[in-house]
């Protein structure tokens, strides 16, 4: 039978904050346990929460940004639940009145399709603490610190079928809040993770399987892979004649396979009612309008602006806006030199490349845009060869306190490009390979590239060596 | 509504309570003693009344985003039974 799988994600996103939701402790990254928890994040007798007001903005960006309806008053409400990096022994979060409502965001699928993704809400709430239960034999370890740092957790319809589309509409929601600066989107730091409900149905159906909830997935690729083990999972026991619990499971990504997490045997009731802390927080359209003027361009906008404005492919634009500070680094090199196909090209090949292999942050390139682009400049000005601007760019890397142009001067880099002086090399390089110019002579053109190869080595790589292949071709012939 | 005994021992499952089968009966009663009271409160016509989440006719103020707690680990974790290498140690959670 052919199976269709039916997924929807729950997606939190860490909001980027100096201080947590409702206390005043950091939200720094790698702090020592339990320095950066209060005593409102412990949950001490006493103790009330007062509402950070920069989680507000970026709730109401992230709204807008998916045409979403933002709540002109929206209440927090308590989830009652029992477990030890809860200290209160309830979490604050948005039930009935969440900041935003509905909306939907497109993604592009294989082959450049769009699909529609429906968004059902997106609510604020505060994180737990972290649980180790590994490091002591008989005890779980309790750390706070990340109890109450600010969370938006977005919740979208059951409309991706596959693990390729959820994964698509998870790493758009990825982009979209990093554009946005809603979130640091620092994966690696938890700044965003995923619950994935599944459930599968013969193909055409209509009605809903049983569904599963895989929790707290933090990577795209984990992402895909749990999907599809779920969806294996639940065919394997559906055709063998079993159904499908309900139930929360974990991914674990040492075996690549979802396990069930001890079921509660009743179902978990969270007993949510309104926070009485806090009060309503209301918002008005003036507040609203005010985010709207800020918000910045949006990475499909961008996109389609640096395809026209820059002459580059679709592809090209669309890698180069994958993250906003490669976007702007790609426009400020542009400042400085204007031939936008080259500037994308040496950005997306050397300049990504370089990233992915040191595992740098985007936001860290040593080179300076504006050195790149004097480098590209004297490329287009046949100051160089592309082989020695790659080196150059080596060095820079290591050195960004080069000037290019001091380089190329100090360590004679220039072209050679006149003719004169190429002339006697190529005879010289001939005279030494008599037999491969006589496969030359009986049609092996290839040999032509040997050749030219032996002279940019000559040279040390500062011949053009589209001109060297002229010349080469015109002795020989 | 009549809280039954297997409502009453779901509940006390949530909130972690103990009770002994005797008590049951008793503290069902009046859980629905309370529910009474709310259902003859639902009698009431509230037509046209706004629903409110407080009773407080105001809105909330906020707190700029500014870092202003101080590490005050070693106070907290006086009154902690158990802490190591700056953890809170708990018995062992499984799931």
């Amino acid at each position: 039978m052919n199976w269709e799988a039916i997924i929807g994600l729950e997606i939190h996103v860490q909001l980027h904050t100096n201080s947590k939701i409702f206390s005043g402790a950091s939200t720094a990254f790698g702090a020592e346990p339990n320095t950066q928890a209060s005593a409102v994040d412990l949950g001490l007798p006493g103790v009330l929460p007062v509402v950070n007001e920069a989680v507000y903005p970026k709730a109401v960006a992230f709204g807008l940004s998916i045409g979403a309806d933002i709540s002109r008053l929206s209440v927090f409400d308590r989830k009652n639940y029992f477990y030890p990096d809860l200290p209160k022994g309830y979490q604050i979060t948005q039930m009935d009145k969440p900041i935003v409502l509905g909306g939907s965001v497109q993604i592009s699928l294989d082959g450049g399709t769009l699909k529609e993704i429906r968004i059902t809400r997106a609510h604020l709430e505060e994180d737990a603490g972290k649980s180790l239960h590994d490091e002591f034999p008989s005890n779980t370890g309790i750390d706070l610190n990340r109890a109450g740092i600010p969370l938006l957790e977005i919740v979208s319809e059951p409309d991706m079928r596959t693990a390729k589309e959820a994964v698509a509409y998870a790493r758009y929601i990825h982009q979209l809040v990093t554009y946005l600066g809603v979130s640091d989107g620092n994966m690696s730091e938890g700044s965003l993770r995923c619950d994935a409900n599944v459930s599968i149905r013969p193909m055409g159906g209509t009605k809903m399987g049983t569904r599963t909830e895989t929790k707290n997935v933090n990577s795209f690729k984990f992402l895909e892979n749990a999907i599809n083990f779920e969806i294996t999972r639940q065919r394997d026991v559906l055709e063998s004649g079993g159904h499908i619990i309900q139930e929360t499971r974990l991914y674990d990504p040492d075996r690549d396979e979802t396990r069930s997490m001890r079921s509660k045997e009743t179902a978990m009731d969270y007993r949510y009612f309104p926070e009485p802390d806090l009060l309503p927080i209301a918002i008005d359209d003036e507040y609203i309008l005010d985010i709207k003027s800020k918000m910045p361009e949006l990475p499909r906008e961008k996109s389609e602006r640096f395809e026209s404005d820059y002459e580059i492919s679709k592809a090209d634009a669309d890698i180069l806006v994958s993250d906003p500070a490669i976007a702007d680094y790609f426009e400020a090199v542009t400042k400085i030199c204007s031939d936008g196909k080259l500037v994308a090209n040496w950005v997306r090949v050397e300049l990504l490349g370089k990233i992915n292999k040191d595992s740098i942050e985007n936001k860290a390139i040593p080179v300076s845009a504006e050195e790149l682009g004097k480098l590209l400049n004297r490329i287009k000005d046949q100051t160089i060869s592309g082989k020695i601007a790659k080196d150059i760019l080596n060095i820079l890397w290591s050195s960004p306190m080069v000037n290019v142009d001091d380089y190329i001067n100090e360590n004679e880099l220039k072209q050679v490009s006149n003719t004169s002086s190429l002339e006697p090399l190529i005879e010289e390089v001939l005279k030494q390979n008599p037999k491969q110019v006589e496969q030359f002579r009986q049609g092996k053109t290839k040999v032509v590239g040997y050749f030219v190869g032996q002279i940019m080595e000559k040279t040390s790589g500062k011949a053009n060596p589209q001109q060297v292949n002229q010349l080469v071709l015109k002795k020989l012939t | 509504m009549k809280i039954e005994d297997y409502i009453v021992e779901n509940i006390a499952e949530l909130t972690q309570l103990k009770f002994s089968p005797g008590e049951l009966s008793s503290i069902g009663n009046k859980m629905s003693e309370i529910l009474e009271l709310v259902e003859d409160m639902q009698t009431v016509d509230t037509t046209g009344v706004e629903p409110m989440s407080n009773p407080l006719d105001a809105t909330q103020i906020l707190r700029p985003d500014i870092a202003t707690s101080e590490n005050r680990r070693d106070v907290y974790q006086r009154s902690a039974p158990e802490t190591r290498d700056g953890l809170y140690l708990v018995p062992k959670v499984i799931d």
